[in-house]
């Protein structure tokens, strides 16, 4: 079930160095919000914190809150393992396990969650189900119990992004998913980001403006002042006032191709 | 063939030096090279001159008797034992050693703390440098000791088994011998596995823990299956060199040429000690015959070898397939 | 693309949702899983009379362990239970193994510090009797230095330049049988190369006990490790940097001479180093070869010898309480003249390490 994301005071540092400083925001249910901005303005740090990724990364540490319809993801007692659970990840280089077939991938986490308790048919359907939701299962229906690490890199990530649904997580994370993809793997992702939007709470990080304008609703600007100071969360709004007229001139440059 | 001349046709005569500088240095790099084929098998060649020598002239059955008489008239003796101590020796080794050493490679690459990993792992690497005589010397007179507590332990505890008997005189036994081999390949084995762990792709690991994996699902579910074939090649690597180890079980071992069903009691024995041991007092015949049964164990750690290098080039095409 | 539009709506969980906040063990019920488990362990332990403090501490540890995972899985349930299981055996694992090496290594320092003076370092066991105080291990030291350096005069050429061929030059069948043969050279066990020496030099060819002898079984040995080392380094040199030296019409041993190998030495050095450490401490061949000699013998070439692990080897067998504190005190030199080898290396290995996209 889609959930909304609110982000409040969120300041992010590997080791000594801060990363991203005092964001706050709000994301919408059932809605693609985008992050854009220039590299190394931490937008893959921020979107890392949301699944409490951030910190496995030797050094992360993260201050401020994260509410997940009204539960603070960073608050005590709080199991990073059933964040992560909750709030799923696709990375930006596709990551399918190399060592499990396409099926295995697709059922890697249900395995986890008490999986071996589940019929082999309910499996077959949730597995099914996923590929074809990640507009995958036509092209993989014959080779299911080849290794995933055959597929193109296209395929791969449409793979990872069924692995990612397969366990029903309420968000979906996404960090520059088509950056190592053709045109034409990217545009079939951007298809199936704007269907599995009905279901989830997606975020994308892109580098690409394109992207972002053609499939999120929201978008958020994140800026730097200058190498090595922590990034910052310069406006968020409706896609199409972002890219029209944003009420900040730094998001205007850079959408205007003025720097970054 | 060679670039560097290519187009150089113009001016012979450097031509011709270019030609003789790689010509000569070709040659000395490929005659090196066969320099080596041709030590291996010497080495295989004298052996087995040897063996056969030695096995001809043999009054029992090489393979099965039960004593090692080479000097005397006529010379009988034959490797029962000798097979029967090294291979369970090894295997006790093995079982011992191979899943801490994994446990460590898990400690020192996912659980200790970061300030901690890298020094552990550095003074594994050391460990492994120590020479098999120390710890020889350390089993003998500080490990063998020690272990008499516990093999009365054992015996009160599992003793109607037979096989984990023991009668109180000094733990000189095979078992001693395996728990000493286990320790010295300790070093070994977790520095292999350690550098294979280290090698998981992050992106597959952090795939996990985006699913909601636990620490030890991540390991499963990456890290294991990712490393598997070198955890096997790496305890391969540490049997071959617990079967041919030397000095560590010429100083712990009590040997006799008889097979005592309890691992616990002294008695036994195994090729490498059997040599050492046996040298000094052997004739001609008795070095032959020592010989013959180098050339065996030779043959015994080619194959253990030649397993782990197997599995070692499946992997490799394995990781082909998926790259 | 070509899937069909299949309906939107979020299937319905598989299995049960997560509780973010999940009940947990607290931590002092852990603590006083870990004190009652000591305590039991010891109260057995007096009880029993066990003798052996490593069966107090494997009762207390097998008792800590059963129960903590047995509370977690009871109030945390069947993942977090082997999670933790899992992380309380890998520290087990750690433990276990730490406890005899750190006994090794304490042992040998402690008991042979007592032994080393400048008279150890500079007398040989001319005259000792076993039973006898005094004497010394410079025969042996002098010894192992003359065969290491020997077999590494023997090994390195052919190791390095096989190493060269294997990475330059090397295609084909001839390359792949090498390749081949030193990883089987290199589960040789020493003391098979010790008897090949010995039925080769001094049996077939008559020559007697030296520290040639000995040396030569060293080289068996070390030329497999220089090899793979060396190759390893070699491969890790750009092809783009050979590329650019051939392109600039510098021939092909050239550029190995000049480019390859200068830009791989850091590595090699290391490789090497780490070779030597390891046969300055091999006994097995020695015994076989270079015999043992109580009296210098400053002649590699000729007449027996002795070296660090074999006095080691001859002291332990002596079997009298001053022979012991020698061997501990050889000992401790022995491990001393391998870890210096082997930091040095380390160090090498760090100043001149090739920048690779670490």
């Amino acid at each position: 079930m889609a959930k909304r994301i609110d982000v409040s005071g969120l300041t992010a540092y590997y080791g000594a160095h801060k990363a991203i400083e005092d964001i706050t925001l709000h994301v919408e249910p059932q809605a693609v919000t985008a992050f854009i901005g220039p590299s190394g303005c931490g937008k893959s740090t921020f979107l890392r914190t949301l699944n409490r990724m951030h910190e496995v990364t030797p050094g992360g540490r993260v201050e401020g809150k994260v509410l997940l319809d009204n539960e603070d993801l960073y608050g005590p007692g709080v199991d990073p393992v059933a964040v992560r659970r909750t709030i799923g990840m696709v990375f930006q280089r596709p990551n399918p396990f190399p060592t499990m077939s396409v099926y295995e991938n697709v059922a890697s986490g249900l395995r986890l969650y008490g999986g071996r308790r589940m019929r082999k048919s309910e499996l077959d359907a949730v597995v099914e189900k996923n590929l074809r939701d990640a507009n995958l299962w036509n092209e993989v229906k014959d080779r299911l119990h080849k290794p995933g690490s055959g597929l193109s890199g296209g395929q791969q990530q449409r793979l990872c992004i069924a692995r990612a649904t397969a366990v029903s997580p309420d968000v979906l994370l996404m960090d520059e998913p088509c950056s190592a993809l053709d045109p034409i793997s990217t545009l079939a992702i951007e298809d199936l980001i704007s269907k599995l939007k009905a279901s989830y709470t997606i975020v994308i990080v892109t580098h690409n403006m394109q992207q972002a304008a053609r499939v999120s609703d929201r978008t958020a600007f994140f800026n730097l002042a200058e190498v090595g100071d922590p990034g910052r969360l310069i406006e968020v709004d409706a896609t199409a006032k972002i890219f029209s007229n944003p009420s900040v001139s730094a998001t205007e440059d850079y959408i205007s191709g003025r720097f970054g | 063939m060679d670039p560097a001349n290519a187009g150089d046709g113009t001016r012979p005569g450097r031509d011709g030096t270019v030609r003789l500088g790689d010509r000569v240095f070709g040659g000395l790099a490929k005659g090196s090279g066969i320099t080596l084929l041709l030590i291996m098998a010497a080495i295989a060649v004298f052996l087995t001159i040897r063996a056969v020598v030695a096995i001809s002239r043999d009054e029992g059955n090489f393979l099965t008797t039960f004593e090692w008489d080479a000097n005397s008239h006529p010379p009988v003796f034959g490797i029962a034992v000798l097979l029967f101590g090294t291979v369970v020796s090894s295997l006790i080794a093995i079982v011992l050693a191979m899943p801490v050493a994994v446990g460590i490679a898990l400690f020192i690459s996912h659980y200790a703390p970061r300030r901690l990993a890298a020094p552990i792992g550095y003074l594994v690497d050391l460990l492994a440098a120590v020479p098999s005589i120390v710890y020889g010397l350390w089993g003998a007179l500080y490990l063998v000791p020690r272990l008499t507590g516990f093999y009365e332990w054992l015996d009160h505890l599992f003793g109607w088994t037979g096989i984990l008997s023991y009668n109180g005189t000094p733990a000189r036994s095979l078992m001693s011998v395996g728990i000493l081999l286990a320790i010295m390949i300790l070093p070994i084995i977790t520095s292999v596995t350690r550098e294979i762990f280290r090698q998981t792709p992050r992106a597959h690991q952090e795939a996990a823990l985006a699913l909601g994996a636990t620490r030890w699902e991540v390991i499963t579910t990456t890290v294991l299956p990712f490393g598997r074939s070198g955890i096997i090649s790496a305890t391969m690597l540490g049997l071959g060199r617990a079967l041919g180890e030397t000095m560590a079980v010429a100083t712990v071992l009590s040997p006799s040429f008889l097979i005592n069903a309890s691992l616990l009691e002294s008695g036994g024995g195994t090729f490498a000690q059997n040599i050492a041991s046996q040298f000094k007092e052997a004739t001609s015949m008795g070095r032959d015959a020592l010989i013959a049964s180098g050339l065996v164990l030779f043959v015994l750690t080619l194959l253990v070898n030649g397993a782990a290098r197997l599995i070692i080039a499946r992997r490799r095409e394995y990781a082909g397939n998926a790259g | 693309m070509s899937g069909q539009a299949v309906a939107t709506a979020a299937a319905p969980p598989p299995v049960a949702r997560p509780v973010l906040r999940p009940t947990r063990v607290p931590r002092w019920a852990l603590g006083a899983v870990l004190v009652g488990s000591l305590c039991f362990g010891i109260g057995v332990g007096l009880v029993a009379e066990l003798s052996s403090r490593v069966q107090w501490g494997l009762i207390a540890g097998v008792l800590f362990v059963s129960t903590t995972f047995a509370l977690t899985y009871a109030i945390e349930g069947r993942r977090l239970a082997v999670d933790r299981l899992a992380a309380l055996l890998v520290w087990a694992c750690f433990a276990i193994a730490v406890l005899p090496l750190a006994a090794l290594v304490w042992e040998t320092v402690s008991r042979g510090v007592a032994g080393i003076s400048w008279h150890f370092l500079t007398h040989s066991m001319n005259g000792v009797l076993s039973w006898q105080s005094g004497g010394g291990v410079y025969h042996a030291l002098l010894g192992t230095v003359q065969q290491v350096l020997i077999a590494s005069v023997l090994a390195l050429p052919i190791g390095l330049l096989t190493a060269i061929y294997l990475v330059e030059y090397g295609r084909g069948r001839l390359a792949r049988a090498i390749t081949f043969f030193v990883d089987v050279m290199t589960g040789i066990p020493s003391i098979v190369a010790g008897l090949f020496v010995l039925s080769l030099w001094i049996m077939t060819l008559g020559f007697g006990y030296s520290g040639l002898a000995g040396a030569m079984a060293l080289a068996v040995l070390m030329m497999p490790i220089v090899v793979r080392s060396t190759e390893e380094m070699l491969k890790l040199v750009p092809e783009e940097l050979r590329e650019a030296s051939l392109a600039l019409g510098v021939p092909k041993w050239r550029t190995i001479l000049k480019v390859v190998l200068p830009t791989a030495i850091g590595g090699i050095t290391t490789g090497v180093m780490l070779a030597l450490a390891r046969i300055a401490g091999e006994t097995a061949p020695i015994i076989l070869l270079v015999f043992g000699n109580a009296m210098i013998n400053a002649n590699p070439f000729e007449g027996a010898q002795s070296s660090l692990p074999l006095y080691v080897y001859e002291q332990w067998g002596a079997g009298t309480a001053s022979s012991y504190d020698r061997a501990w005190a050889a000992a401790l030199v022995l491990i001393a003249f391998v870890m210096v080898l082997n930091l040095a290396a380390r160090a090498v290995a760090r100043w001149k390490a090739p920048r690779t996209d670490r």
